[in-house]
């Protein structure tokens, strides 16, 4: 049983470094997209947006961006590459 | 005692100080024990010269007039650093694996290392960075202002012109000091490095320190400085949609492209893995950075007195509160933020400008390029000092003449859309491998006359460069022509402008002139390994071998890496390749190598020249091109394997010949020797048999004659018994059953002894010694040693063929191994003998200068049974040889 389970746990491992690899390359547009919405927000009239709220969205995005980046470093393995050219 | 003056005598201390670290570090560096230098931490705070003393005062004057709108300067690095995956790693990898110097140099190696493109790059970033070394000695001499105001002892300081010349003069110094004390291969700089890593945390800490005292000791805490910015006039989001993209975009673009990004982010970078780190860290530490800036903003506007000028709040907030200390500890830190800015971008753009114009120009105008003698290091250095005070001289008379009156922002913004031009070319370097050098021109040319025209030249204001006529009407009257509103479309914000029509046409025009030009092979190749180079870290091979004459790289390579480098860069090929000496094989991979070891030093494009120059030209073999041309990666590979084995196949085959060669050489020797040694013994045996026959056979012959003929006798027997003993000596030694006498001597006494026992400075040899001078003591056979070395004189007494000889006597240590060097003025030995002049009854020359051609092969043989060596060192302008020791065969002298 265990000879045929240890491969698996390897595809599975190098499964989710890829995945980690297409989360990292999004990183930047989701960070764009997400730091692109004051852009909807308008700059008259009675919905003004407060300066306090608006800071509270920047960096609270910063600071999730930022730990998003941190996480995705403990799974990110370049070594992974030379497993990709064998499999599908 | 004014303030003013403990801030002059902080500010000096603070200095020093960084001059300690910086030394230290560099010296920790030598030793190779900086293994703390090399954290990923040091690689993330020294990305943080990004924060300039823009971000220090700036970013608050800039919140101050127009709210979030700074947050973009932040906000477009921080997309990239996360983004690291994607583009920066990818970006380090080239810089690495080309050894690639500077952006000029990234850009110009990737399209067909074109000196052209390097020129134009180098002045282009000479010409943006420029603005900004202005903005960073105006924001010090502000902030000394600030205290001069609050000081009226002090008013020496309010002429600010002063102030900045002695700023930008004390700069350059450090900056010389420290970033051109040697000429790394890689250019890496230790101390630099360490020294912003420090003033990196003295920003950080001062920025943090005054935002806590302004939050809660001013604002009275977070919800209340909250409430009070809602209340103040940047109390509502009013950014403009146009500029808040525009500027996030060109902020990005600049955190790759400006010159000293560049520097720290790719080639001070020590490993790839801090990349790592720095993908979340300096996201944070810009985070850090911002999150004050808008309390301190509001609360400044609130405290201070109408028309204060909002770029110095940093510092007058708290000098109007009486917080001394903490105005100290700002000013450090924009001191510190203005000073690492400057230094590292002096020494990014005088890499540029020595490698790429100043090194080219002075290798053309020294006749014969690059095979001509003497070192050329000095000149690098002279070139990157000349440059670096250049570099400053041009921000300070940017300062000057620009009236140091506008907003840092804007001043910030003039530079940073000037290199972002680099964007689409270097994108497109290492994106795109059908981009060309003739897109690279084309897009750069129109993107840098477009930023010139309607931002840079408008920005002395009217009157300066252009006229009033021209900014109002536009250039010949045209009105489509309008700086500031080119194409007739009026009303956008000036910077959104530039950079919408500077990008749109500079990457428009990259791509057409891509896609309608041809490229050379070259670029093909080097499009491949940037594009590729996850795939091919292995590289293909721009040089195809054999043609090369060794000898030759060497004599170059010497005058740009300095003698031992180069000696050991070769001999370490040459042992890789299964041969002994200095000479390796100019396989590709050895002529790859030694180009990459170049461009350390002088670039690229010059590398690539100066190797070519001997070379005759670069090739690109079968297999680069089916590296290049062929897409199917399989056929690729199998081409690329039966090339390299034919390639291997003919190596070994010339190795082989080689080999054959030279056995043949020896049978002939061997035959030569055979008639030589009859020859030589005939000649003595046949006089004493005639003269002996002379003896028995006359009678009456006269006690005068008696004497000489019996004189003439002994003679040829000495005659004979001197080559039996060198034969017999030659074969003890040869089979290894000599009895070595081994004893204690100083090294200098036995050299001295050997030139007093030649006679060589009786003969007209002049004798110089250089190199340790201070007595070895050795322990070793001296006499056989002095043997070898009288050996090594006498040959050069005899051989030397200049009209007035001269030996140098070279004593060094490296490696563990004790080095003497024997190298005389002559024509030294051609290349075909010089395998052969350790052979038995070699005999270079014809000149018949007695011996029998036993020398050398005695000493070689002597060197290798003291465990050293004897060998032929080439390329050093006459005859040279060096005897290596190993280190155990000498003591300290106590």
């Amino acid at each position: 049983m265990s000879r045929e389970q240890s491969p698996l746990f390897l595809e599975r491992r190098s499964y989710r470094v890829h995945r980690a690899m297409d989360a990292a390359k999004l990183m930047p547009f989701l960070g764009a997209v997400l730091w692109a919405v004051p852009v909807l927000w308008s700059g008259s009239g009675e919905n003004q947006v407060p300066t306090s709220r608006a800071i509270l969205y920047i960096f609270l995005i910063w600071a999730a961006l930022a730990a998003v980046t941190l996480f995705l470093t403990f799974w990110l393995d370049e070594n992974v590459d030379s497993d990709r050219k064998e499999g599908p | 005692m004014g303030a003013l003056n403990i801030l002059v005598a902080v500010c000096l201390t603070y200095v020093a100080l960084l001059f300690l670290v910086a030394f230290m570090a560099e010296r920790a560096a030598l030793r190779g024990r900086a293994t703390w230098l090399r954290s990923p931490l040091v690689y993330t705070l020294s990305l943080s010269i990004y924060c300039t003393a823009w971000t220090f005062y700036g970013a608050v004057g800039n919140a101050a007039r127009s709210g979030l709108e700074f947050l973009t300067i932040y906000i477009g690095p921080t997309l990239v650093m996360i983004g690291w995956w994607w583009g920066l790693r990818k970006l380090v990898r080239v810089g690495r694996t080309q050894r690639i110097t500077s952006i000029a140099d990234l850009i110009s190696s990737r399209y067909g290392k074109s000196p052209l493109l390097a020129v134009f790059v180098t002045l282009i970033a000479v010409i943006g960075t420029t603005p900004y070394i202005a903005l960073q000695l105006q924001s010090v001499t502000l902030s000394f202002a600030s205290f001069a105001k609050v000081d009226p002892q002090a008013m020496q300081f309010a002429d600010s012109e002063a102030t900045a010349l002695w700023v930008a003069g004390g700069l350059a110094v450090f900056t010389i000091l420290f970033g051109t004390r040697n000429l790394d291969a890689n250019e890496r700089h230790h101390g630099v490095v360490m020294a912003i890593a420090v003033e990196a945390v003295v920003k950080l800490c001062a920025l943090v320190a005054v935002g806590v005292f302004v939050v809660w000791g001013l604002g009275g805490g977070v919800s209340e400085t909250l409430a009070r910015i809602d209340a103040s006039d940047i109390g509502t989001w009013q950014v403009d949609n146009g500029r808040w993209v525009a500027m996030t975009m060109l902020s990005a673009a600049a955190f790759l492209t400006l010159p000293r990004m560049f520097q720290v982010l790719v080639v001070e970078n020590e490993d790839e893995r801090h990349l790592r780190t720095a993908s979340w860290a300096f996201p944070t530490y810009l985070m850090i950075m911002s999150l004050f800036v808008v309390p301190i903003a509001v609360v400044g506007l609130d405290i201070m007195p109408e028309g204060a000028n909002p770029d110095q709040f940093v510092l007058t907030v708290p000098l109007s509160q009486g917080q001394q200390g903490l105005a100290m500890l700002s000013f450090l830190g924009g001191f510190s933020s203005a000073t690492s800015m400057v230094i590292v971008a002096a020494i990014a753009l005088s890499t540029m400008v020595s490698n790429h114009i100043v090194m080219p120009i002075w290798l053309r105008i020294a006749q014969g390029g690059a095979v001509i003698s003497g070192d050329v290091r000095h000149v690098v250095l002279l070139a990157r000092r000349l440059s670096i005070g250049g570099v400053l001289a041009l921000g300070y008379l940017y300062y000057r003449f620009s009236g140091g009156g506008a907003a840092l922002t804007s001043i910030g913004l003039i530079s940073f859309s000037g290199v972002a031009q680099f964007l689409p070319a270097l994108m497109g370097a290492i994106f795109w491998r059908g981009s060309n050098h003739t897109g690279a021109v084309a897009g750069l040319l129109i993107g840098f006359l477009i930023w010139v025209y309607s931002m840079l030249l408008p920005s002395f204001g009217p009157g300066v460069f252009l006229s009033a006529e021209v900014l109002e009407h536009g250039l010949w009257g045209l009105s489509w022509l309008k700086p500031q509103a080119l194409f007739g479309i009026e009303g956008i914000d000036p910077v959104v402008h530039t950079v919408l029509w500077s990008m749109s046409l500079n990457a428009g025009a990259f791509v057409l002139f891509s896609i309608i030009s041809f490229p050379q092979p070259l670029e093909r190749l080097q499009g491949a390994q940037f594009v590729n180079v996850f795939q091919h870290s292995g590289n293909p091979q721009g040089w195809s071998g054999g043609v090369a004459q060794a000898e030759d790289l060497m004599v170059m390579a010497q005058r740009i890496l300095g003698p031992v480098e180069t000696q050991t860069l070769f001999q370490k090929a040459a042992l890789e390749q299964g041969l002994v000496g200095f000479l390796p094989e100019p396989t590709p991979d050895f002529l790859q190598r030694l180009e990459r070891e170049l461009a350390g030093s002088v670039g690229a494009a010059t590398a690539h020249a100066m190797v070519s120059q001997i070379m005759g030209r670069a090739t690109v073999s079968v297999e680069d091109l089916l590296a290049v041309a062929d897409e199917t990666a399989q056929m690729m590979e199998y081409s690329s394997q039966l090339e390299a084995k034919s390639a291997e196949l003919s190596r070994t085959a010339r190795q082989l010949r080689a080999a054959n060669e030279k056995l043949t050489k020896l049978s002939v020797q061997k035959d030569a020797f055979l008639s030589q040694i009859s020859h030589e013994l005939r000649t003595p045996m046949t006089s004493i048999r005639s003269f002996s026959e002379i003896l028995r056979d006359t009678e009456e012959l006269s006690p005068a004659d008696l004497e000489k003929y019996a004189d003439i006798i002994h003679q040829e027997a000495i005659r004979l018994t001197r080559l039996l003993d060198d034969l017999l000596d030659l074969s003890v030694l040869e089979n290894g059953q000599v009895n070595l006498n081994i004893r204690q001597g100083v090294l200098q006494d036995l050299i001295t002894h050997a030139i007093a026992s030649t006679g060589a400075e009786s003969s007209g040899l002049n004798i110089h010694r250089s190199g340790i001078s201070t007595d070895i003591l050795m322990e070793t056979d001296l006499d056989r040693l002095a043997q070898v070395f009288i050996n090594l004189i006498a040959n050069a007494q005899k051989y030397c063929d200049a009209d007035q000889p001269e030996l140098t006597i070279q004593v060094t240590e490296r490696d563990n191994y004790l080095i003497v060097d024997f190298i005389d003025n002559g024509s030294g030995i051609p290349a075909q003998a010089q395998d052969m002049v350790f052979e038995k009854f070699s005999r270079v020359s014809d000149r018949q200068a007695g011996g029998a051609g036993l020398g050398l092969a005695i000493c070689r043989e002597i060197m290798a049974r003291l465990g050293g060596s004897i060998a032929y060192l080439p390329g050093q302008g006459g005859a040279a040889f060096r005897v290596s020791l190993p280190i155990k065969m000498k003591m300290a002298a106590q």
